[in-house]
């Protein structure tokens, strides 16, 4: 059950769809281009290689416990986290000022696809700790960053998000845990449920950020407020002194991603210091919503990509059926297990170009300076976000299903590891926005909101992708037939549902998932056909490797006839309305 | 101290090779190189001895295409000081020219210790230290799992067959690396930004004034036989007939 990060690709699509050198430039990262992302990349795959995969399935068996001294993580991550910190990965994107690297997001992402291949419950802990110094970096006094911050960026703390209460989980506006300010500081107390990594044994100290309400607060989401809470107060030297009233009551017991400890959370008049203003806790949020729905989106990818890897070695190896002349037939040569790899490959292949496409919209955002491109930048991250993780994620669940499938009864079994990504997957359509979640966001915020416009420039995007295809004419049909066809099924949807959404109300969340993977399969089949043609020009050209060139070609065909046809039928159903889908009574069910 | 290091650009360890149609050498292009994992071994040395008091600058040297520049940095990011490049194309030396252009850099460098891998993965040649170390009348100590330095000497635990041997030699002298002398460290991402900034001087054997023509013409490469599929024998009698005339092993 090894991992190798897919580095020829990720460069492929770095550097010819992202346009990596270009962004930077543009950026005026003077620091970075193509040359320190491959270094940068391959030493990430040494250490998820070497370091991380071989502690994935043993986390998974050992998980974690809770103990007199708190949770208790699984044996070898402390050891494993410690290398992680020491390399400095956690400091890549954070801030120069706090002893961060201040490398774009884009290269972060990209790195982060190797680290939650290789063991996504692991890499959990340091995702969270980024998302929480993006919104103390984002929102915090330059005090409190100080504070905070440049450990964090060193991976000496860990960082968490403590949103969730029982009765507040979709619906943040019903959070009840209460700070009462008490001189320079709050004191903080409530329950949190689903904290992950709210408590280990990794680093000496823990900065939980935690939603509550004001004594004073408006009811509702205008009166959630953003707090620091540390597991251990920080005395004058900056170090972790007097324990803080933040504990772990319990750690749940999950389908997945055991070795990631889920945590209950009490807090009992914890000292907490406020993020920014009072009541705006959930812009807060809001803000490192995207990176955190784009990095779980990513998971997506990543743990297809690690069961495309165990499902080729077992395809390879698994001898099943004999030739006449009594030799045994690895199963790949079936092809119908060619299907179900090439699936897996060819949407791998479609997820890494979309997710780093987005991520790399994102720093074109930030680093813009004309106000129109930025503008245009970030309402592409707008639109990118919710399919990234809605459609990555809803993606990942045929992935390792098919892993298992190709594995046949051994894929059942335990031992063989095919089980586990099928069960950790299961999770990335719920956490950080279920896909219905995402879904609405996709069709109400970003589409019906402002009519459309957004999604017409992306469409206009790709139908300018589809014409130049067609005018030079140089992929197999497949591909190009299948990108028009699916693009004009993408302009029908969008005209339908801004004709048809005011006449009914439940229309929207009717046909909201079908609308965004209407969407996710056309974003696919886009880059896949730019890669392909890429690919192409590059063949003709002599330059780069031929066979990986050629077989980029192939998956993007196979990508064009297998699964850009699903557009069709999302399409039928969404054109179908909410009808049949609101008729059965309540109390039918 | 001063300890000169000599690292090569390699096929990666993990990449299947590939043998050209022609059959003129092995087929390297659009394949993943890397950094000779003994000579990261001996980076990884030089490292420590610094880092214990007993060098105070490490240079890391490399001959080869330009591309070979990517494992001096690799270097560099894992610590080393400053890099010298050898450009010599796409040339591929045989082990004496490379000991002689080595010689000139340990001529002018004049460092305490050099150390190398005890051999490249991809030629499996095994030569270039000991021909440095005879072309710089140094003395020598090849396979090495142990390497300590007091004062002017260096004492080298060796791996030979059957045992372990330890020399004394007298510096400045030639180590070379074996697999179990340490495990070397991961790269720190600070370093690899910082190792973009570090020296690295480029110079050609031309420039050095060493004269490189090759005495040794790689006349063909062969991938190994493919396996072919086993057979079934029916009876003892058979197999150790099969054995003795078709393997013809016994």
């Amino acid at each position: 059950m090894s991992y190798t990060h897919p580095y020829q690709d990720a460069d492929f699509v770095l550097r010819h769809i992202v346009n990596f050198d270009e962004l930077c430039a543009e950026a005026g990262l003077a620091e970075a281009n193509m040359d320190l992302a491959v270094a940068v990349l391959e030493e990430a795959g040494k250490m998820g290689s070497e370091v991380l995969a071989p502690l994935n399935w043993s986390g998974d068996q050992e998980g974690v416990s809770l103990g007199e001294h708190g949770v208790q993580e699984a044996p070898g991550f402390k050891e494993a986290y410690v290398q992680f910190a020491e390399a400095g990965w956690l400091s890549l994107s954070a801030d120069e000022e706090f002893g961060g690297q201040g490398l774009p997001n884009i290269l972060s992402t990209a790195v982060n696809e190797v680290w939650q291949s290789a063991n996504m419950a692991f890499a959990l802990c340091p995702m969270l700790s980024i998302g929480a110094m993006e919104s103390i970096g984002h929102h915090a006094s330059h005090e409190l960053q100080s504070t905070f911050l440049p450990k964090m960026a060193s991976g000496e703390w860990t960082g968490t998000m403590n949103l969730t209460e029982p009765d507040a989980g979709s619906d943040l506006a019903a959070v009840k845990t209460r700070a009462v300010p008490n001189g320079d500081h709050y004191l903080v107390t409530g329950q949190k449920i689903f904290i992950t990594w709210g408590d280990h044994q990794m680093t000496d100290n823990i900065v939980h950020l935690v939603l509550a309400r004001l004594p004073d607060a408006p009811a509702g989401v205008r009166g959630i407020s953003l707090f620091i809470v540390p597991k251990f107060l920080v005395d004058a030297d900056g170090n972790p002194a007097e324990r803080n009233a933040a504990h772990c009551l319990s750690v749940e017991h999950k389908l997945g991603i055991h070795a990631s400890p889920t945590c209950v959370m009490e807090f009992t008049n914890a000292i907490g210091y406020i993020v920014g203003e009072p009541n705006k806790g959930l812009s807060y949020m809001f803000t490192m919503m995207n990176h955190a729905r784009q990095a779980v989106g990513l998971q997506g990818l990543s743990l297809s990509e690690r069961a495309y890897q165990q499902a080729r070695v077992f395809a390879k190896e698994r001898l099943q059926g004999t030739r006449r002349d009594g030799s045994r037939i690895p199963i790949i040569e079936h092809p119908d297990v060619r299907r179900m790899l090439m699936t897996i490959r060819s949407s791998c292949e479609a997820m890494r170009a979309l997710s780093f496409v987005a991520a790399a919209e994102v720093d074109r955002a930030h680093y813009a300076q004309d106000p129109a491109a930025k503008a245009a930048h970030a309402a592409r991250v707008e639109l990118f976000t919710p399919i990234v993780k809605g459609w990555l994620t809803e993606l990942s669940q045929e992935m390792t299903y098919l892993n298992v499938q190709i594995h046949g009864g051994m894929g059942f079994i335990e031992e063989t590891g095919a089980a586990q990504h099928y069960r950790d997957a299961r999770i990335l359509t719920i956490y950080e926005g279920t896909t219905g979640i995402q879904a609405l966001d996709f069709i109400g915020r970003k589409t019906l909101s402002d009519q459309g416009a957004a999604l017409s420039l992306l469409l206009a995007d790709i139908q300018a992708t589809a014409e130049e295809l067609r005018a030079a004419n140089t992929l197999h049909a497949s591909i190009l037939d299948g990108l028009e066809s699916a693009l004009a099924r993408g302009v029908m949807a969008r005209e339908w549902l801004l004709q048809s959404a005011a006449a009914d109300a439940d229309l929207p969340g009717s046909v909201s998932v079908n609308f965004l993977m209407l969407f996710g399969y056309l974003c696919g089949g886009w880059l896949m056909a730019k890669e392909a043609s890429i690919a192409q020009a590059q063949l003709a050209t002599g330059e780069g490797d031929a066979s990986f060139l050629n077989n980029k070609l192939i998956t993007a065909r196979f990508y064009a006839e297998h699964l850009l046809p699903r557009t069709q039928s999302h399409l039928s159903a969404l054109l179908a309305g909410s009808e049949s889908v609101m008729a059965l009574a309540e109390d039918a069910f | 101290m001063k300890i000169l290091v000599a690292v090569k650009r390699v096929i990666d360890y993990s990449v299947k090779v590939r043998v050209k149609a022609d059959n003129s050498n092995v087929d390297l292009t659009n394949v993943k190189m890397s950094l000779n994992p003994f000579c990261e071994i001996a980076v990884e040395e030089a490292l420590r001895l610094r880092e214990a008091g007993k060098a105070t600058e490490i240079v890391v040297v490399s001959i080869g295409p330009k591309a070979a520049q990517d494992q001096i940095r690799t270097a560099l990011a894992m610590g080393a000081d400053r890099g010298i490049f050898i450009d010599v194309g796409d040339t591929e030396l045989n082990s004496l020219s490379i000991a002689k252009l080595l010689a000139k850099v340990v001529q002018d460098e004049q460092p305490g210790l050099v150390l190398l891998g005890k051999q490249a993965i991809d030629s499996d040649n095994n030569q270039t230290g000991q021909m440095l170390a005879a072309l710089c009348n140094y003395p020598q100590a090849t396979f090495a799992s142990k390497v300590l330095i007091e004062g002017d000497s260096t004492t080298v635990t060796r791996e030979i067959d059957g045992g372990l041997q330890t020399l004394q030699l007298t510096l400045p002298a030639v180590v070379t690396a074996d697999l179990r002398l340490n495990e070397p460290r991961y790269v720190k991402l600070p370093d690899i930004m910082k190792a973009k900034k570090k020296p690295l001087a480029v110079t050609s054997p031309a420039e050095m004034g060493v004269n490189v023509a090759n005495t040794i013409t790689l006349v063909r490469v062969d991938a190994p036989a493919e396996r072919s599929a086993g057979i079934k024998v029916e009876s003892i009698d058979a197999l150790i007939d099969a054995l003795k005339n078709k393997a013809k092993v016994i």
